[in-house]
């Protein structure tokens, strides 16, 4: 008998409109593995509940025409689900329970999936690990002789429940490449679409020309399936963009005959362990044998990304993250006055890294500073932006690991932020020239870890994209190699 | 009138001084709907009955801005004559107060929508051009009430983000006076445009009123200090009058201003330290990343001015050209949008020559007498005309319109039904009226005889009789006629 | 330019965060260290380059002048901390 939960969110969704199964199997199958997996730490809030009964009213009523019908799909704690408990990983907001539904997950509802929770991340988006979150790390399904590590960060409960077959399919969000990296620690696919590409309303933001919302899931095509629901013009958000509808799924290309591949050297830091730099040679293989064209590319500004986006990521969360003042919602401290209520509050209601965070914006934004370190930043965003514009009129794609290491043990960047902050170094690229980028598994380490590589588009591109991921993965037959050593 | 000389200066030991006086003037925008959200922006409604989810900022919530508010800023911008921005953009000012829920406030730092223009002041000494340094739109903050409970203040949303428009003066202004008519003549405007109702009491126009004072004939300026949220014309002149006294006292001692921020306390009609200089606001502006530049057409412009009213400067010109009225008659005419709405009404409709006596003269009088304002007018402009066309044809006298005048005052019916009613239609009837000079002759023979006899004065006598005699009816100007015929 | 404890005071108060001794003493150390990092942009000449403050080319688009009432009192106050059928209420500002 197949295991339901084994299934990728494509095959789950054939299997219930094809009645191989009911969508309360489907859910069930899922929910069985839910339960006996706390340890990992995965989820914030659940609502197996509701799901058990969202699945029972699918099967009565029989209209199986759904994009998502029964697909049991739990979300990272940033979105506002009606109803449903949304915390952003953080005591600030542990009791808040939204009367509205975000749009990108009001999509995933109409097209009839079912949520079974909310997934844990590092508190308000803001880490690399998701060891801040005000409910605990998450654990990473994959270990390093039988040493726990870490998912990755910030969307750390959605790669470590997606790779353990907690939820057909998730979406998370991705500011630096909170997707993509921690679905490179997970052996799963992550995909951080174009800026604008999907709503940001009801999303809570961390920083808004940065933020977007995107699949993270078991193969590409999922990821497609996803992309296609969750993408689309909002009215309601400013910044997003006015595209034709999409239908990735079903335009997917399994060839990269002509596609031109680029490389950039600045990607290839000092120090990058062995095993990544042979991975991007087999990646850069696979393609080259098949008929794509490798060009060596430069994207010169690239060593100036992280930098960048240390200054205009913090500054804008530290005014986006002003509204979490005690007075309207969220927790609230004791104080003598509004003033001593406020920093009371956020004092308490904040975690360190989210402190730090909102300090160093603020001061970057601060009289005085302002034109050294945010004016500054903005320009030197336009170059990066500059680079790939220029390097895409040569090349379709672009390709780099995902990561410099594979995912490490907690507490190994504790007392080093800049260490921390190091892991994002090919990924922050993508959110400050607003372009489509997806973290791919390719194979497994010496010691059993996932290594990943990441595809760059042109913007509003992701069918390239999604094509070449595609291509990839069917020619490196990425299995995951988790066993349930979490459950009791 | 225009011989008068300025004289508003503060005599000091060390000599005159002179007040420099900048105005921001904080206009609600006259719209259904808030700047950045679908609210109401009724004015006195219940309590947080018009807040929304943006407009509560809670989490996920994002702007969208309002058209007609933009276009509200352009029509005012093109009534002050300036210049309008096709491109500007929308800034966060980053301050934290219990009405303020996203904890800044969406408003226009570096790129206004408007940029330079004027407004002309008829003072008694002559006109004066009162430069426009820009005007942008930005969001209102909610209300705070503070005397609801010994220890809390209870938090009103309902005018959070309505839009206002935030109109910044040159330091043009000289003294209270220019000060008063600056604001009426502001306020003026946007009534012809529609695009504020000025209505101070309701707090739709409010001021920040920045004062400073430097020695006659001095070119730099003095340090200067703001009083905040001043909400009457009568506050702001006693507040400069005070603040500027202040400054010169301070100043003849040999000590310095401090910049700073007060409030003006109306009970004790002083202005006083706000909250200590350390609290001093750092705004950290920076561009708003959830809303792209606001860019138009010039045709968008073009379109706005092809439809704008007549201004009032305007209106005073043709009033003066079309209506011969002197410089003083139009410009009371013109000081109100209602007022000029009226006379135009009536001068239309009667008899411009006398619209202009009844209205400026008469109908003035009446209404200060009953304290009324010319919107509440008992006589409807209507009714007004109709009188007037009573006198113009000849139905009745002026003597005797001035009595109807008074009846109308309290019965807003038509004149001629009153007129009729009252029996009170002018006897211009030849031959009624020589019975009736006849007897007054006949009974008055001695005069008569006098008067024949070269007492030229008593003419006036043999009218006034007639009238009497005739209980006012009589048309004048036929009793004078044939009273010259009857006695030569 | 390196931040310092008084700065860090400052900034804590623009923040509205209370900061512990303890903590100011860390945040010397890590703020510090992040700034000493992203002042790595220094070596770049940008004097020639615009800013940009977003990466999309998005218009910015505009909504009707009309009312929509969508949220109720009851709801926009639900989930404060302290309130009353009208009001948010907090704690006085001590003016």
């Amino acid at each position: 008998m197949t295991d339901l939960a084994k299934l990728t969110l494509v095959e789950s969704i054939k299997y219930v409109k094809e009645k191989k199964c009911s969508a309360s199997e489907l859910v069930g199958a899922y929910i069985k593995r839910i339960e006996k997996s706390d340890k990992l730490n995965c989820f914030n809030t659940k609502d197996l509940e509701n799901a058990h009964s969202k699945a029972k009213k699918i099967d009565t009523n029989q209209k199986l025409d759904k994009a998502l019908v029964g697909a049991p799909i739990a979300v990272k704690d940033l979105f506002c689900t009606k109803g449903v408990k949304t915390t952003a990983s953080s005591k600030i907001l542990s009791n808040f329970i939204p009367t509205y539904e975000s749009t990108v997950t009001e999509k995933l509802w109409n097209e009839d999936a079912i949520l079974i929770g909310k997934l844990n991340s590092d508190e308000f988006a803001m880490g690399s690990s998701n060891e801040t979150s005000n409910f605990g790390n998450v654990l990473n399904p994959y270990r390093l002789n039988n040493q726990n590590l870490v998912p990755g960060g910030s969307s750390g409960g959605c790669a470590s429940a997606v790779a353990a077959d907690l939820t057909s399919a998730t979406i998370g969000t991705d500011t630096g490449g909170s997707i993509r990296q921690p679905a490179a620690f997970t052996g799963i696919v992550g995909l951080k679409p174009t800026y604008g590409r999907c709503s940001r309303w009801g999303i809570v933001a961390f920083a808004s020309s940065l933020d977007q919302a995107g699949p993270m899931t078991k193969d590409v095509k999922d990821a497609a399936l996803m992309l296609d629901v969750i993408s689309g013009y909002d009215e309601k958000d400013s910044t997003s963009a006015k595209k034709p509808k999409s239908s990735f799924l079903s335009s997917i290309k399994n060839n990269v005959k002509g596609l031109r591949v680029g490389v950039p050297k600045e990607y290839r830091v000092d120090n990058m362990p062995k095993e990544v730099d042979d991975l991007w040679k087999e990646g850069i293989k696979i393609l080259k044998d098949n008929g794509a064209i490798i060009k060596d590319i430069s994207l010169p500004h690239t060593k100036y990304a992280l930098p960048t986006y240390y200054i205009i990521a913090p500054a804008e969360a530290s005014s986006n993250l002003a509204r979490y003042d005690g007075v309207r919602y969220g927790f609230r401290a004791e104080g003598k006055d509004l003033t001593e209520m406020y920093e009371n509050t956020r004092s308490e209601g904040f975690g360190a890294e989210v402190k730090r965070r909102i300090m160093i914006g603020t001061y970057v934004l601060s009289s005085g500073y302002y034109d050294a370190y945010y004016l500054k930043a903005q320009k030197v965003r336009n170059l990066i932006k500059i680079d790939f514009d220029n390097a895409y009129k040569d090349v379709d794609v672009i390709l780099t690991p995902t990561t410099p290491t594979p995912a490490f043990k907690f507490g190994e960047n504790a007392d080093d932020p800049i260490a921390m902050y190091l892991n994002d170094i090919f990924t922050v690229t993508a959110n400050l020239a607003g372009l489509p980028a997806i973290s791919l598994p390719i194979k497994h380490n010496k010691d059993g870890l996932p290594l990943a590589l990441q595809l760059f588009g042109k913007s509003f591109d992701e069918q390239t994209l999604l094509n070449t991921a595609y291509f990839i993965e069917q020619q490196v037959n990425f299995k995951s190699q988790v066993k349930d050593w979490w459950m009791s | 009138m225009s011989d008068k000389e300025f004289n508003y200066y503060i005599s000091g030991e060390t000599g005159k001084w002179e007040v420099v006086i900048g105005l921001e003037v904080h206009a609600q925008v006259s719209s259904n709907a808030k700047l950045f959200s679908s609210s109401s922006t009724k004015f006195g409604s219940e309590p947080n009955s018009q807040v929304s989810l943006i407009d509560a900022a809670m989490p996920g919530m994002l702007p969208v801005i309002n058209k007609f508010c933009v276009e509200q800023a352009v029509r005012t911008g093109l009534g002050l004559k300036a210049k309008i921005n096709l491109l500007s953009i929308f800034d966060r000012k980053n301050y934290f107060y219990a009405d303020l829920p996203q904890g800044y406030q969406i408003s226009q730092f570096k790129h206004p929508i408007v940029g330079e223009g004027e407004v002309i002041l008829d003072m008694p000494y002559g006109t004066k051009k009162i430069g426009i340094e820009r005007l942008h739109l930005e969001q209102d903050a909610g209300k705070s009430l503070h005397d609801q409970d010994p220890t809390k203040t209870f938090i009103d949303l309902n005018r959070s983000g309505v839009a206002l428009m935030e109109i910044v003066s040159k330091p043009d202004l000289r003294s209270p006076e220019e000060v008063a008519e600056y604001i009426k003549k502001l306020r003026s405007i946007m009534r012809y445009l529609g695009t504020c109702d000025g209505n101070m009491e309701e707090g739709s126009l409010r001021a920040d009123v920045n004062v400073s004072v430097r020695k006659i004939g001095s070119k730099e300026f003095g340090t200067r200090c703001e009083i905040k949220n001043v909400n009457s014309i009568k506050f702001m002149q006693q507040a400069i009058q005070y603040e500027a006294k202040r400054q010169v006292e301070i100043l003849e001692d040999g000590k310095k201003i401090d910049q700073e921020t007060r409030l003006f306390d109306t009970k004790k009609n002083e202005t006083r330290q706000m909250r200590s200089k350390e609290d001093a606001h750092d705004y950290r502006y920076f561009p708003d990343p959830d809303l792209p530049p606001l860019k138009f057409e010039q045709t968008f412009v073009d379109q706005i001015k092809k439809k704008l009213p007549e201004l009032p400067d305007d209106k005073k010109e043709r009033l003066i050209k079309d209506y011969k009225l002197s410089n003083y008659e139009a410009g009371v005419l013109i000081s109100d949008k209602d007022t000029s709405d009226y006379f135009e009404d009536v001068a239309k409709n009667s008899d411009v020559k006398l619209a202009i006596n009844w209205v400026i003269g008469d109908l003035f009088a009446a209404l200060n007498k009953i304290g009324k304002s010319i919107k509440e007018s008992p006589i409807s402009s209507k009714n007004l005309s109709k009188l007037i066309q009573l006198i113009k044809n000849n139905t009745i006298s002026g003597r005797i319109a001035k009595e109807v005048f008074e009846l109308m005052i309290n019965d807003n019916r038509d004149p001629k039904v009153i007129v009729e009613e009252k029996g009170l239609v002018q006897e211009s009837n030849v031959d009624e009226l020589e019975k009736i000079i006849e007897k007054v002759l006949k009974d008055n023979s001695e005069k008569v005889a006098e008067y024949k006899s070269g007492k030229d004065k008593l003419f006036g006598f043999f009218v006034g009789s007639v009238i009497k005699e005739s209980k006012g009816k009589a048309n004048p100007a036929l009793v004078n006629d044939i009273l010259k015929k009857k006695l030569s | 330019m390196s931040i310092n404890k008084d700065t860090i005071k400052k900034i804590s108060k623009l923040a509205r965060i209370s900061v512990t001794n303890e903590e100011t003493d860390r945040l010397e150390k890590d703020l510090n260290s992040i700034l000493k990092f992203v002042e790595q942009l220094k070596e770049l000449n940008t004097d020639k380059i615009a800013p940009i403050a977003s990466v999309s080319d998005q218009p910015l688009t505009m909504s009707e002048d009309e009312v929509k009432k969508i949220n109720e009192k009851k709801e926009i106050l639900q989930n404060a901390p302290d309130k009353n059928t009208n009001y948010y209420i907090v704690p006085k500002v001590i003016e």
